[in-house]
């Protein structure tokens, strides 16, 4: 690794890479709308902006993904064509991906092979990923394959591959989401060295307490327009969120006190063996929700959530009778409709295909998780006027914005459609809601709405199970966390008694899982019923 | 003597088998890419009558061959632009090739029914093919069949070590990663489709030129449908197209010599074993499957279309 960067200059006339006038149509959809970025070398520039903001689209461009309808971009002040990513790449462009643009089924050293110039021979490669890798620790064995990583070390990846083709700009698409709080702390520690190497980072995240501790300058897009630029350092959380969204976003709440109602949701010693190739066995998971709180679940993607929660919602069937019990009634075993009529409601992680289906109207979606719960149908024939109605109630009470009266719900943006999803279920009252990543990607205006109205449900008696990666989120709401790790779950433990080191060290498997050994588990149990009294 | 029966075995089975491993060997980079390409009967059989067709018109086996291998390449094409080109659906249009195929063929064959043209010239080196046992096996076959052994070691060495192969391999792993680095997916899978329909057609063409050697419409009878199952069963490995091809030669040839032999199975139920081989092949690979990972390259039959 020979970093022949130029001289750091924070200030000057013409900075590293610019982008003046960008215009994106795709069809007449502006994505982009006369934006005007300057990229210098030696600084981490942040990129804020909502969902649907434009950001990626902008970053596409940059990295010859996507081309600019009209405007230039400039490198050193010169107009350049960023054709395709190969010519993004000769100007010493690089791209770290969020969701990793990696070949599951090749080696490390073969996913890198494939963007390195043609003749490079597999044993010089493995020598370079070493020396870089011990360079800036990010270690990795070249010979293993993409799916038996983590997160963390999938990222390493692109971070390798970028660096090894000694990239003046890097440009990162969220690179924490999928990241425990050590891993993204390494991280940081690596984007901090590109930078005093004279690099330049543009740095892509909705987590603005990141943005705030790495980076010097900011640029905000709102609706495909550059609406602002500040320093980030001297702005808060807050005042950053209300320039990405236009308005003042309002707290949610803190959850109230210690609830004293009753058991509601229980999970007891619940086994699943992993249900595919990619799949995590549950093993032993044992947990008691009451009435009027809510318990957040922290964990990294793929630690057994999915299984979790199909086992909660009734996807997947409990092996063995009284693991899964909602208020009182063994449900480890009922079917999904079943588990809705007893009061239980279900909002899945993935909205588009799970939580509802794209190409249906929203009131047909709403019979979807709805027909057995509002009346819908009568001797198996639908009520659409009653549907109808049902998906306007949900979409008054939740300001779901969308254009027509009912459209189909692939073409409402994901936060709308989050709210409309979570709307649908907690419209009917239900005395236990198992949420799976409630706000995963959805702007800040939408996850404090969708947050407060999971908080307001608590507080009318219900138990709420809140699946989620965002440890923001949940100390922001959860009463008690536990941490999935492996398909183990830790117990849970009062947010105000914990700290985010504790429950990262956790998400890693750093600490020995304390719930897995049954004594222990019972123990928990018993003291969690003790307390009840 | 025994050795020459061997011998004399052994090369009908490999007979049998050529045309399966040049077809497979096709698919099986087709499918590498990420397609699914089901018009292989078609291709095949287009190039059976094509190859003969022009064979005869010129007297030449090698003008044949390079038709036939042309005819498969001509209907891949289509079917390249279609799924690859216009994402249309790989299994429909599969399909759609074969039955295209099947009928193209029956055409340029008609007036061919019934021809007859001396097979394609086996390989002669004086005092080495005359040797005992293995002189005809390894010095007397004709040009297919050593065509054939060398596109085992071709594909192979170019899936596994080419910077091309890994490009097709990555890309019929995850066409949208790939894309996002800017490599050509379209052009890949298309180029991919090319090769496979060419060895389709000459698979096809060796059945009508050397295997017979005669024309007879829809010849090929199911071979091709037989090639892709090879692929599954070989698990997308070059290698073992090699090994599968024999074992599906062996159980045809065994079929011919049963029935000969006037033994009490019938020869249906040996008809089938090549299938039950692929199902019992199919079961014992997921049985004894990694844990992670999958053996099928993971974007195959998934239809991509860049957003630009």
């Amino acid at each position: 690794m020979t970093p022949a960067a130029p001289p750091a200059r924070t200030e000057g006339p013409t900075p590293l890479f610019g982008a003046y006038g960008i215009v994106k149509r795709f069809g007449d959809f502006t994505a982009n709308d006369g934006v005007d970025l300057e990229i210098r070398a030696g600084e981490i520039h942040a990129l804020l902006g909502e969902n649907g903001a434009g950001k990626s689209t902008l970053m596409k461009i940059l990295y010859g993904l996507l081309e600019p309808t009209e405007g230039v971009v400039t490198h050193r002040g010169d107009v350049v064509r960023l054709a395709n990513p190969e010519a993004a790449r000769a100007l010493g462009i690089g791209m770290v991906f969020q969701h990793f643009s990696l070949c599951e089924n090749l080696t490390v050293a073969e996913n890198i092979a494939l963007v390195m110039p043609k003749g490079l021979n597999g044993r010089t490669l493995k020598e370079r990923i070493g020396a870089v890798g011990a360079a800036y620790g990010l270690h990795l064995d070249p010979d293993r394959p993409v799916w038996s990583l983590s997160a963390g070390e999938r990222q390493r990846i692109e971070i390798i591959r970028c660096l090894l083709q000694d990239p003046r700009l890097v440009i990162l698409d969220e690179p924490t989401s999928v990241l425990t709080p050590g891993e993204a702390e390494l991280l940081f520690t690596v984007l901090e060295r590109l930078r005093d190497e004279g690099r330049a980072l543009l740095y892509i995240s909705h987590r603005l307490d990141e943005v705030r501790r790495l980076c010097a300058r900011a640029t905000i897009l709102r609706g495909g327009r550059v609406v602002g630029a500040c320093d980030p350092r001297a702005e808060t959380a807050r005042s950053l969120a209300a320039m990405m969204v236009g308005v003042q976003v309002g707290e949610v709440k803190p959850p109230s006190g210690v609830p004293a109602g009753p058991e509601r949701l229980v999970l007891s010693g619940l086994a699943l063996p992993a249900p595919g190739l990619h799949g995590t066995a549950l093993d032993g998971v044992s947990l008691s929700v009451r009435g009027g709180e809510i318990v957040g679940i922290a964990g990294i993607a793929g630690n057994g959530q999915a299984e979790l929660f199909d086992a909660l919602s009734g996807e997947a069937l409990a092996p063995e009778p009284g693991m899964v019990r909602f208020d009182r009634v063994d449900s480890g075993r009922l079917g999904i409709t079943a588990r809705r009529r007893n009061g239980a409601a279900f909002v899945p992680e993935e909205r588009n295909g799970h939580g509802a289906a794209p190409a249906l109207s929203l009131s047909d979606n709403a019979i979807l998780s709805r027909h057995a719960t509002a009346g819908l149908s009568r001797f198996g024939v639908l009520r659409r006027a009653a549907a109808k109605a049902l998906a306007r109630a949900v979409i008054d009470a939740f300001d779901v914005r969308k254009a027509g009266p009912d459209p189909a719900a692939g073409t409402l943006s994901g936060g709308n459609l989050q709210k409309y999803l979570m709307g649908r279920e907690i419209l009917a009252e239900p005395g236990i809601l198992v949420v799976n990543q409630p706000t995963w990607g959805v702007d800040a205006l939408a996850a404090a709405h969708i947050r407060q109205a999971l908080l307001d449900l608590a507080a009318r008696g219900a138990a709420v199970l809140v699946i989620s990666q965002d440890l923001d989120e949940l100390f922001a709401i959860a009463g008690r966390i536990a941490v999935l790790h492996d398909g183990t779950l830790s117990p849970a433990v009062p947010a105000a008694d914990t700290t985010r080191e504790t429950l990262g060290l956790l998400m890693g498997g750093a600490a020995p899982p304390v719930a897995v050994t049954p004594d222990l588990t019972r123990e928990n149990l018993a003291r969690e019923s003790a307390h009840a009294h | 003597m025994s050795l020459d029966i061997l011998s004399m075995v052994l090369v009908t089975i490999i007979a049998a088998a050529t045309p399966l491993m040049i077809a497979s060997l096709g698919e099986l980079v087709v499918e590498r890419a990420g397609v699914l390409n089901l018009g292989v009967e078609g291709m095949m059989v287009l190039g059976a009558a094509t190859g003969f067709a022009v064979a005869v018109e010129t007297g030449s086996t090698l003008a044949g061959a390079a038709a036939g291998a042309g005819a498969g390449l001509a209907l891949a094409a289509l079917f390249g632009i279609l799924t690859v080109g216009l994402s249309a659906n790989q299994v429909a249009s599969g399909l759609a090739m074969t039955i295209l195929g099947l009928g193209l063929s029956g055409l340029v064959g008609a007036a061919y029914v019934g021809l007859k043209r001396a097979p394609a010239p086996h390989l002669n080196v004086p005092g080495l093919t005359d040797l005992p046992g293995i002189g005809r096996l390894l010095f007397g076959q004709d040009g297919f069949v050593y065509f054939a052994f060398a596109l085992v070691a071709g594909v192979w060495w170019f899936l596994w070590r080419t910077r091309a192969g890994l490009t097709l391999r990555a890309i019929g792993d995850d066409h949208t990663a790939t894309h996002a680095l800017g490599l050509k997916v379209r052009k890949v899978r298309f180029r991919a489709v090319l090769f496979g329909g060419a060895c389709a057609g000459l698979a096809g063409a060796y059945l009508s030129l050397a295997y017979t050697p005669f024309w007879a419409p829809a010849m090929t009878a199911g071979r091709g449908w037989i090639a892709l199952a090879l692929v599954v069963f070989a698990s997308w490995r070059p290698l073992r197209v090699l090994a599968g091809a024999m074992l599906f030669g062996g159980a045809t040839v065994l079929q011919l010599h049963a029935q000969a032999a006037g033994l009490g199975l019938p020869g249906q139920a040996l008809s089938a074993l090549p299938y039950l081989a692929t199902i019992l092949a199919l079961v014992l690979l997921s049985l004894g499957r990694r844990q992670g990972g999958s053996l099928a390259p993971a974007a195959l039959g998934r239809d991509f279309t860049p957003h630009r």
